[in-house]
Formats: C-alpha cells, sequence, structure tokens
C-alpha cells in the first residue's frame, strides 16, 4: 500500500500543514511582541503617581492624569449614550421587524457603519456635532461620535444575546396575556443581559483606543484643568501616545512606553472583563 | 353521563378554517365548548390539532403567514373581530406539551400573568400563588420553597407549576396541548387527577395523541383527521360505537 | 391597565426609531460629508481632483490632486494584502482544522488579542522598532516607507481575515470532509480540494473585508509611512495616504476654506470605497448562505 504517490502525499502533507502553523505563528507572534515590549518597557514609570499627577516639561516628565480621567469619562460617556440606542435596535431587529426589504436595509446599514473608516467619522463627527449642533469640540460631541462608531458592535452583540433566549420563554408570556413590549422586558430582555453587557464592554474598549475620530472633536493637546462639564475638551490617552510619539522632540521612551502601557492595559483589561463575564454566564446560565 | 346539550356553551366554533401561507391546516371545522366539561381532541400527527388549538386562544397571530376563515366566539363575542387577544389570552390559558417554566423563582412564575396584568397588592398575590397550587395539586409539594427557581423542580412537578401559572389568570377556559408527552406515568396521573378536578370550575380541552388518556378524562371526544372534524359525542359513543369508519380505524388502532 | 399602553406606545416607537437609526445615520454621514465637501468642486473639477498628481494644499494657487493620495493607500493595501492573506487564511485553517483543545483556545485569545491592540499603540512600537529596522534591512535613507505601513497594517489586517475564514470554515458541513477522507484524501488534500473551493466566497468576503479595514486605517499608517506627498514608484518610499492626510492636515485648515473642503471631499471617496467594499463583501457572504 506504501506506493510513491501516497508517500509523496504525507510528505506534501507534513511540509503544507508546516507551513500553516508557520503562518499562524508569524500572524500571532507580533501580537505578543508587541505587548510584551510595551509592558517590558514601560513598566520602569508605571506607578500611582504615574497615574496620578500632571505631566510637567512639556509632557516629557510627570504622569498622564489628565489623559488618563479623559478617556475614562468619554468611554463611560460614549456607553451610556450608545448602550440603549444600541440594545433598543437590537430588540426592533429580533422581536418587532417584520418586512424583509426595510430589515435587509437596516443590516446592510449596520454592516456599513462597521466599516466606515475611523477618520471619516471624525469629519462626520465635526461637521455634525461640533459645527452644526454647535457643541464645539467637546466630550459631548467626541462621545457622540464615537457611539455611532460603536454601534454596530453593540447591536450585532445584543441581537446575538435576545436570539439565544429560548422562543419558548416568549411565547409562555404571550400565552399568559402579556403585550409584546411586556414579554421583551419581563421574558427576555432579563437573560439577554449577560450577552448585551459583554458586547456594550467589548465596544467600549475599542472606543477607548481609538485616535482618529477623536482628533477633531474632543481630543486637547494640553489642558490646564480636568474638564469640568461635557462641553469641555479632555485630554485623552490615545492622543497623548500619538502626540508624545510624533509630535515631541525628546521624550523620554520610557514615558512613551509608559503611556502605551496604560492605554493597552486599559483596553486589555475591559476586553478580558467581557470575555470573563461571558464565560461566567454561559456557566451560570439555567436553561 | 350528562347529555352535551345541557351545559351552558363558553366557545362556538363556526366553519373555521386556517390557513399557513398556501398550506390548509382546518377545513370548516365545527363545534361548540361547554362549561363544566373535558373535550378531548384525538388524531393522528397533522391533523390539525395543535393549529385549532393555537387558534382557540390567537397565538397563531404570532405566525406571520396565519389566514383564517369562519368565526370562533367566547361567550358570544367574536374572538378576532371583537376582542383584543391579550384579552382572549387571560381568558383562555394554555399548558404547553414540555414543561416551560421560565427561569424564575416558584412564586413568581405564578404571579407572573397577574403581576403583568396590574395586580400589585402582595397579599392578593400570595393568596392568589396559594390557591393556584393547592388547584394544581402542587401546593403541598413547594409550599416551603416557594423562592426557589422553578428549573430545580422535576418534570411532573413543573408542569403542574405550569398548570397553576395559567390558573392564576383565573381563566374560563383552559387549553392542554399533549401536556403529558414528557412525564412519567405517576406524574401522568397526577395532571389528569388535575384536569378532572378543573372540570368543576372551568371548560377544558385537552388535545391528546394517548387514546387512552382521552377516555379515561374526557367527557366528550373530537375525532380529526387531516385537519377536518370528523366525528365529535360522548366518549362512551366516540370508544364502543362510533359512527365514522374513519373514527373506528383510529381508536381501534388500525392507524396513527 | 389601559393607561400603561400609552407609555407602552411611546417605547415601542422608539424601538421602531432606533431600529431603522442606523440607516439614517449612515444616509447622515454622506449627507455631511457631501455638505462640506462639494464646495470643493466650485473651483476645482473632478478630473483635477481626482487624477491630479500635486497635493499642494498650502501653495499659492493650490492644487488638490489626490493621485498620489489614492495611490500611496492602494499601495499601502496592496502590500498589506499581499502579506495577511496567505498568512491570515492559513492561520484560519490551522485553527479550524488542526489546532485542537487547548491550543486551539490559545491561537484564537492570540487573534483577539492582535484585534484589541489600538491602532495607535501599533504605530508607536512601529515606529520604535520596525521603522528602523526596515532602514537597516534595506539601506534607506529612512524607515518611514509604504512597505513599514503594509507590514504594519498587515497585522492589523491579520484578525479579519482569520476570523471570517475561520467562520466560513467551522460552516462546511463535516459531510464534505468526511466524504474526502473516505475516498481517502489526507487531511491536507481535503484542505486544500475540498474545504478551500468550498469557502472561496466567504474568503473572498473575508479579503474585501479586509482590504476595507486597511484602506480606512489612519493613526498607525500616519505613523510609519512619512507622509511624503509624491506618487510612489516602489514599496520602500515614503507616501501619504488619503486617510493619513485627513489627520494631518485638518487641524490647519481654516472652516469653509477649499482645503477643509477638499479634506471632506477625500472623506467622501473614503466613505464611498468602504460602502462599496461592503456591498461586495455582503454580496460575496450571502451567496455563500445559498
Amino acid at each position: 500500500m506504501r506506493s510513491p504517490s501516497w508517500r509523496r502525499a504525507v510528505w506534501t502533507q507534513r511540509l503544507a500543514l508546516s507551513s500553516l502553523f508557520l503562518a499562524t505563528m508569524v500572524a500571532l507572534v507580533p501580537a505578543v511582541v508587541v505587548i510584551g515590549l510595551v509592558l517590558a518597557r514601560g513598566m520602569p514609570v508605571f506607578s500611582w503617581k504615574f497615574l496620578t499627577t500632571m505631566p510637567t516639561h512639556g509632557m516629557r516628565a510627570g504622569g498622564i492624569f489628565p489623559a488618563v480621567i479623559g478617556t475614562l469619562e468619554l468611554v463611560a460617556l460614549t456607553g451610556i449614550v450608545a448602550l440603549p440606542v444600541g440594545v433598543l435596535a437590537a430588540i426592533y431587529l429580533t422581536e418587532y421587524a417584520r418586512d424583509h426589504g426595510l430589515t435587509r436595509l437596516v443590516r446592510l446599514a449596520i454592516v456599513n457603519l462597521a466599516g466606515v473608516p475611523s477618520v471619516v467619522y471624525g469629519l462626520f463627527g465635526l461637521g455634525l456635532f461640533v459645527i452644526f449642533c454647535r457643541f464645539g469640540a467637546s466630550l459631548l460631541a467626541g462621545a457622540l461620535t464615537l457611539a455611532i462608531m460603536i454601534l454596530p458592535v453593540i447591536i450585532t452583540a445584543s441581537e446575538e444575546a435576545l436570539r439565544s433566549v429560548p422562543q419558548s420563554f416568549r411565547e409562555v408570556s404571550l400565552s399568559l396575556g402579556a403585550s409584546r413590549w411586556q414579554t421583551v422586558r419581563y421574558a427576555v430582555l432579563p437573560f439577554a443581559v449577560p450577552g448585551i453587557m459583554t458586547g456594550t464592554i467589548l465596544g467600549m474598549s475599542r472606543a477607548a483606543g481609538e485616535t482618529a475620530p477623536i482628533l477633531f472633536t474632543v481630543a486637547a493637546f494640553y489642558l490646564p484643568r480636568l474638564p469640568t462639564s461635557i462641553f469641555d475638551q479632555a485630554m485623552v490617552l490615545p492622543y497623548h501616545l500619538y502626540v508624545i510619539s510624533t509630535q515631541i522632540p525628546n521624550v523620554p521612551d520610557v514615558q512613551r512606553y509608559g503611556t502605551a502601557m496604560v492605554l493597552l492595559g486599559l483596553v486589555l483589561s475591559l476586553n478580558i472583563v467581557a470575555v470573563v463575564l461571558r464565560a461566567h454566564f454561559r456557566r451560570k446560565r439555567q436553561w | 353521563m350528562v347529555s352535551p346539550t345541557a351545559l351552558a356553551t363558553k366557545m362556538h366554533v363556526k366553519d373555521w378554517s386556517v390557513w399557513y401561507g398556501r398550506i390548509q391546516a382546518l377545513t370548516s371545522v365545527s363545534f361548540e365548548i361547554q362549561e363544566r366539561d373535558i373535550l378531548g381532541v384525538i388524531g393522528p400527527a397533522n391533523s390539525g390539532k395543535t393549529s385549532l388549538l393555537r387558534s382557540l386562544n390567537r397565538m397563531n397571530d404570532v405566525d406571520p403567514t396565519f389566514r383564517s376563515a369562519g368565526q370562533i366566539t367566547l361567550e358570544g363575542r367574536d374572538l378576532y373581530r371583537e376582542l383584543d387577544s391579550r384579552q382572549v389570552r387571560r381568558r383562555v390559558g394554555i399548558v404547553f406539551a414540555l414543561p416551560l417554566p421560565l427561569p424564575l423563582s416558584i412564586r413568581d412564575n405564578v404571579t407572573y400573568g397577574p403581576r403583568l396584568r396590574g395586580e400589585r397588592n402582595a397579599a392578593r398575590l400570595e393568596e392568589l400563588t396559594e390557591r393556584s397550587l393547592r388547584a394544581a395539586s402542587l401546593w403541598e409539594e413547594v409550599k416551603d420553597r416557594l423562592d426557589l427557581t422553578a428549573m430545580k423542580l422535576s418534570g411532573g412537578q413543573q408542569q403542574r407549576l405550569c398548570i397553576a401559572r395559567t390558573l392564576a389568570m383565573d381563566p374560563e377556559v383552559i387549553l392542554f396541548d399533549e401536556p403529558c408527552s414528557g412525564l412519567d406515568p405517576i406524574s401522568t396521573a397526577k395532571v389528569e387527577e388535575t384536569m378532572l378536578q378543573l372540570k368543576e370550575h372551568y371548560a377544558v380541552v385537552l388535545v391528546t395523541n394517548n387514546t387512552k388518556q382521552a377516555s379515561r378524562v374526557s367527557d366528550r371526544v373530537a375525532f380529526f383527521l387531516m385537519g377536518e372534524l370528523v366525528e365529535l359525542d360522548r366518549v362512551d359513543v366516540i370508544f364502543t360505537a362510533p359512527k365514522d369508519r374513519r373514527t373506528e380505524d383510529y381508536v381501534t388502532g388500525r392507524f396513527g | 391597565m389601559q393607561g400603561s399602553s400609552w407609555h407602552e406606545r411611546v417605547i415601542e416607537g422608539l424601538i421602531h426609531v432606533c431600529g431603522i437609526a442606523s440607516i439614517a445615520l449612515v444616509v447622515l454621514i454622506f449627507l455631511f460629508l457631501l455638505r462640506e465637501g462639494l464646495a470643493l468642486f466650485k473651483t476645482v473639477s473632478l478630473e483635477a481632483f481626482l487624477g491630479g498628481r500635486h497635493w499642494y494644499p498650502i501653495s499659492e494657487p493650490p492644487r488638490f490632486g489626490i493621485l498620489p493620495l489614492i495611490l500611496g493607500s492602494l499601495w499601502v493595501t496592496a502590500g498589506a494584502i499581499i502579506l495577511s492573506v496567505p498568512l491570515g487564511v492559513g492561520s484560519a485553517f490551522f485553527i479550524a482544522e488542526i489546532a485542537k483543545g487547548w491550543m486551539k483556545e490559545v491561537l484564537k485569545t492570540g487573534i483577539e488579542l492582535l484585534a484589541a491592540i489600538p491602532s495607535v499603540v501599533l504605530g508607536f512600537v512601529g515606529i520604535a522598532i520596525l521603522v528602523p529596522s526596515v532602514k537597516q534591512s534595506f539601506h534607506l535613507v529612512t524607515g518611514l516607507t509604504a512597505l513599514t505601513g503594509s507590514i504594519t497594517l498587515a497585522l492589523m489586517a491579520m484578525p479579519t481575515i482569520v476570523t471570517i475564514t475561520e467562520d466560513v470554515l467551522t460552516a462546511v458541513p463535516r459531510p464534505y470532509r468526511e466524504a474526502a477522507l473516505a475516498l481517502g484524501a489526507t487531511k491536507w488534500q481535503t484542505m486544500y480540494r475540498v474545504l478551500l473551493p468550498a469557502a472561496r466566497s466567504g474568503i473572498m468576503a473575508a479579503i474585501m473585508l479586509g482590504i476595507g479595514r486597511v484602506i480606512g486605517e489612519t493613526m498607525a499608517v500616519m505613523m510609519v509611512t512619512g507622509n511624503a506627498t509624491r506618487i510612489p514608484h516602489t514599496l520602500l518610499q515614503p507616501v501619504r495616504t488619503m486617510t493619513a492626510t485627513i489627520a494631518a492636515e485638518m487641524g490647519e485648515t481654516v472652516r469653509g476654506s477649499e482645503h477643509y473642503a477638499a479634506l471632506f471631499a477625500i472623506g467622501m471617496v473614503l466613505f464611498l470605497i468602504s460602502f462599496l467594499v461592503n456591498v461586495l463583501a455582503d454580496l460575496f457572504l450571502n451567496r455563500k448562505r445559498v
């Protein structure tokens, strides 16, 4: 049975599978390298003081407190805006949408929103929120822009969560005389919360890392005071990192890596929280 | 045995036909549902029994391809044209084939319907819970653990919980859609016992694949075949001297 | 009880509004880009814009030809796709068909990790590590080149390509594989002769979406490609992409000026490209499902 062609096939397979393995390594090792590098070189400057003091010497020293606060506020505001709209839109798609043409259009629109380049969102935010709505460059304008950007993430995750609730729950609720909204509110939504939360946190982690949409809508290079209202500009981590790595000369490497580390840490923690929550609720599920 | 015409008519089905898209599920069905009477509905698979049941409490409305012709009335009022679907479902309750508790506590399951209807008074809700669980023969087994999740009950207990849940709405008609199909013999016996007790106060319609169950529990029996109501009569007549050849073939086990 | 139906009608109204909000938003984005960008074409013709070889927005007189920018985007994108598609598809095959158990989980987590890294962080590491090494390896004057951009963007496109291809592969029904194996094919032959063709339109969709991702990327590419607005002739030259142009120059324009309008016009072009790419990807994915 060990014909030459069979042997050739086995060798081809070995070669091919090894190449595939190699390809996977080439694809993934950079991720590890980037994270490892940033951690290693940023660690020396990382401390509570780094996170809680103001920058000094034209950003070359000191802490990154205002950028941290700005990012946290921006991300929180983004979540507050995007979550209700995203969940309601998902409820529309799973519980109310009938007309197939319109539904298909909605889905196409969502896919398109997901694909719009981030800098185009920046332009849109500038045109609509900063100028037309006269919010000016502000946390509000930036949050609204980012909220639209992460809407597809929240809608997709929420839709999946809603669909995973068994149809029988809806049937039971309706058969007891509940209205469609009551059924959604009491027999579906509560059981979709974990998935919705996971999606929102992932969306917020995305928003935390974005730079282009906030370039013209909220980011400030240096503010002497922290923002006091949503109409103020703010310093944010991604923009800060960009500025100190490209616009300011002679910033010590360790400051740059430290900032990158904090940003990366924030984004990755949010991701990890989302994944852990998802696993936890999947285990606790009763149906 | 009381003659069928002596009891008050609760619901009247007149020339009722149902289509799902182009498929016809029921053809011109006519009969009455009476108070304090158990109507057993038997027939092979796809005979339209479930379509009939879902028409009686307007659960068919959920299906976008559903179409109907004819009339169903509840105490004289047209189910589809005069009454609102939520009103119908509160007055015509249903117990499904598989036990379907919601992942809530036992108490919250039973009070789900009443609370959505607007009942807020805690004392009334407690009283309602006890009354419904007693009527479903489940009170003694769960009275000390009303806050526990319903998902931990056994299959038979869950099904009786579903009965209690439906009873809590204080319906006038109760529909049973093959309620014992997933249950062991002891739980089945308990559910059948409960149905017989419910007869005292409600009109009951029982759809079942089990002809022996139908003969045990029903007062009248309706035989459906391929969307048609073939024969409806007292239970003793259907099982010993059916008038239609097809009925006889089915109840003697020649098919189905 | 009946009073609640007023409150319910409001909520259900909101649900419907939010439902179609996405359509409204896409239209709104288009309209706002148009509003500010159309002003450019009062003074500059469409041909001069799209085909002009010189982008000198602040010279006297200014020239608004975006051909170098389009080509810059194309070169960087092409390079990124050439790098990421074989690697990405190969990784997807490995993860979906060969890796098992904990290794599979680790690899999938690795992909998610790669996807989560913000582009500004990748750009930063790119400046710190990749730029000097490209400069040294190719003996260039500067390491800020299209190639550097392509490599960085390939990393960003990878997760998209891998996850979509992986989804498509897992959707191929088991009988396909079992039939091939039963006929004596090796695992590799099965992958190459059966799975690859079966997953072809899904892979096309993945590539389309990868292209969309890469063309739309701003920060990472801005930080490593050098921002020279000349038409590139090789990958080892600095280039400027459309996205980087908007990001870099918007801060310096006067609202309402020609330059301002030109940047919005570039935004329009980007929007239309991404729209096209998404429609195509959607077509590919839906054809697959039929």
